[in-house]
């Protein structure tokens, strides 16, 4: 049976310590722009953790919320692109090829979600961060789109394990690097299509709902909302 | 060809091409630095990477896309203007008619290459295209940008043949009137003509058919263009009335930038003779109607968006009308309707500097108009956490600055080696001889009486 991968971000777990986003910048060779381009807007954070403040002083409450490709089955980022190389594959991720990008960037336009980022720059790892970039995923040159993929090396690699030794994956043998490194395990990530797995329990949540779900887009990520505080 | 005012004429009319004073060298080697100038801008874009412009994270689309629309949009001058005025047979065209077509290319030309320079890697810009490739790859025909592609170079193409066709009496002209080298040229591009009946009904029905043919094209290229926006789901692009709004804008501004290059030609070119006031004010009068039309579809379009109260799109439309873009969104209301009404309904103010200052108003107008509708919508999308503002860089002034000076350039030059204003179709106009002319030159008549 093909996989189906999805996530579910438990909101009441979410501390916002930021570390899915330093691992998600470890794992997939995200450079980071330093301050002053940060400051014009070209921070590159595949997955970001949004802040919001809810009701009125003095009852407010905070919110994180991190945000990711929401990998839609219907995603607006995907016809746009006149290159095919966003695109989507057999087990329902968002692909970005990167040396098929032309730089139109016409998907980020389209994304309603803002997680598509671009290249302002030929990237750049000031010594000795270089050492550390990870050698299964491609480092994308000036001009191209990138965005979350779901950690498909992680993916990718599994599968073939799994395949080699004749066996199903098991859920929770793949761990994205967000999901992996959430202490308060607030991400979960999955096979959707494997009734009986983590993401696709917590899925069913009452609790769960999908970002922006009126806009028809289909997502594959469910947040759980956080609970009325007594 | 031997009466006296046909001669008179066509020697007024050709007296550009054959006689050039220094002013000419002079203007082209200043528009030429300034066109070098912005293609060196470009380079160092290409070299340094987008982030030397002021594009970021929400807003990935600002001027060069602004200026692509503008562009288009001043295309629409030539193409949809004269084929009405030549399918209605309205004999106050005759001396507007190529003046409109050289800008309908020249617009195309420039407004093609935004779409390359706004790309990440230019260089790789023929992956829209659908060529053979050994991968068997092609182009994402559900993408609006290919459908762009197949739209500019089909009304590229249509309006080069519809500029070119009627040229062919008047390169003959020049051929018979000159020597040397010119003869040569000239000869070759008049294609043989020699003027027989048969010639003379062969180019009336390619001029009938490139008439009707071009206007579904140039409706169809602007709505393509609006496609671009309205296909996303984006605040206030994802809009059904985004079609006719942008005809309708690229048709408003395109008469706005043929009123000026005509009254700018009429006085620099001394064709006073040829070019009366009334041709500018009948273009002052369209200008009118496509102001109010244009008045119309901004209440429409605003106004349903207000009632139909969705969260983010208000977010766009408040910032636009009360936030950080109204000065910009004001000036926009002023230049492109207040002004322009003001000026043209009133006779006595509709003169030829009135029209002009009306025109300058429209197209500052209608480039702020496209600005309008890129950057606000990008700046709000849905989660508010994402907005963000932009402010253009010193390279996107410089490539846009740059650009205008292309277009005057290029017709600078068109200027010099082509007669501005169809000698043949005028003289068919002030001459009419039913044995000669064909069905095409002759006069039935709107608007001719005035003239």
């Amino acid at each position: 049976m093909a996989h189906r991968w999805g996530m579910a971000v438990d909101l009441d777990r979410c501390t916002g310590c930021g570390a899915c986003v330093a691992a998600c910048h470890a794992e997939n060779n995200i450079p980071t722009v330093g301050p002053d381009q940060a400051g014009r807007g070209r921070a590159m954070h595949w997955l970001r953790v949004e802040r919001y403040w809810e009701g009125d002083f003095p009852d407010v409450r905070l919110k994180f919320r991190p945000v990711m490709c929401q990998q839609c089955d219907a995603a607006p980022c995907e016809p746009v692109c006149p290159t095919y190389a966003s695109h989507h594959t057999d087990e329902g991720l968002n692909a970005q090829v990167y040396n098929r990008c032309i730089g139109t960037r016409y998907c980020a336009n389209a994304c309603p979600y803002n997680v598509r980022f671009f290249e302002f720059f030929n990237p750049q790892w000031p010594k000795p961060l270089h050492l550390q970039l990870n050698p299964d995923v491609s480092v994308r040159e000036v001009g191209v789109m990138e965005k979350c993929t779901f950690c498909v090396q992680r993916i990718t690699a599994a599968e073939i394990d799994a395949k080699a030794g004749k066996r199903e994956l098991k859920d929770g043998e793949i761990q994205t690097a967000c999901a992996q490194s959430c202490a308060a395990r607030a991400l979960v990530f999955g096979d959707l299509n494997d009734p009986d797995s983590d993401v696709s329990r917590l899925s069913r949540s009452p609790r769960g709902s999908k970002l922006l779900e009126d806009l028809g887009t289909l997502p594959k990520v469910t947040y759980l909302d956080r609970q009325t505080q007594v | 060809m031997s009466d006296a005012p046909a001669n008179r004429l066509s020697d007024d009319l050709l007296r550009p091409l054959l006689q050039t004073s220094w002013r000419f060298y002079a203007l082209v080697a200043f528009l030429g630095s300034i066109v070098l100038m912005g293609l060196g801008t470009w380079a160092y874009q290409m070299y340094n990477g987008f982030g030397v412009t002021g594009i970021n994270n929400p807003i990935f689309w600002a001027v060069y896309v602004t200026n692509f629309v503008f562009w288009i949009g001043i295309s629409h001058a030539g193409m949809v203007i004269t084929a009405i005025l030549r399918l209605v047979n309205a004999g106050w065209r005759r001396p507007v008619t190529r003046c409109a077509e050289a800008i309908t290319v020249f617009a195309l030309m420039i407004g093609a290459l935004f779409p390359l320079i706004h790309l990440g890697r230019p260089w790789l810009f023929f992956w829209l295209i659908p060529y053979p490739s050994s991968r068997q790859i092609w182009p994402n025909f559900r993408s609006p940008l290919v459908w762009d592609f197949f739209a500019i170079s089909t009304y590229l193409t249509g309006s080069v043949l519809f500029l070119g066709l009627p040229m062919i009496p008047d390169f003959a002209l020049v051929r018979d009137r000159t020597t040397g080298w010119r003869r040569r040229i000239y000869g070759g591009l008049a294609l043989g003509w020699t003027g027989t009946p048969k010639q003379w009904h062969r180019l009336e029905s390619a001029m009938s058919i490139m008439a009707i043919a071009i206007l579904p094209v140039a409706i169809s290229v602007h709505t393509v263009v609006s496609f671009d926006f309205s296909m996303a789901p984006v605040p206030m692009w994802h809009s059904t009335i985004f079609g006719p709004y942008f005809v309708a804008g690229a048709i408003f501004s395109g008469i706005a930038g043929l009123l000026i290059v005509t009254a700018a030609l009429r006085k620099f070119l001394h064709l006073e003779e040829y070019v009366h006031p009334v041709h500018i004010q009948n273009l002052g009068k369209l200008l009118l109607l496509m102001s109010l039309l244009w008045a119309y579809f901004l209440f429409v379009e605003r106004l349903t968006v207000w009632y139909g109260n969705e969260s983010a799109e208000i977010a766009v439309l408040r910032v636009t009308q009360k936030g950080s873009f109204a000065p910009l969104y004001w000036t926009m209301v002023v230049c492109n309707f207040v002004m322009p009404f003001s000026i043209l309904s009133l006779k006595k103010l509709r003169t030829i500097t009135g029209c002009v200052i009306a025109s300058c108003g429209v197209l500052i107008g209608m480039w702020l108009e496209r600005f309008l509708i890129v950057v606000p919508s990008l700046g709000h999308k849905y989660l508010p956490y994402t907005w963000g503002t932009y402010r253009p860089r010193p390279v996107e002034i410089l490539i846009t600055i740059s650009t205008f000076a292309a277009l005057v350039l290029l017709y600078t030059l068109f200027v010099k080696f082509v007669p501005i204003i169809s000698i043949w179709e005028l003289r068919a106009a002030e001459h009419p001889s039913p044995a000669l002319l064909p069905a095409a030159a002759r006069e039935q008549a709107l608007g001719e009486t005035q003239a």
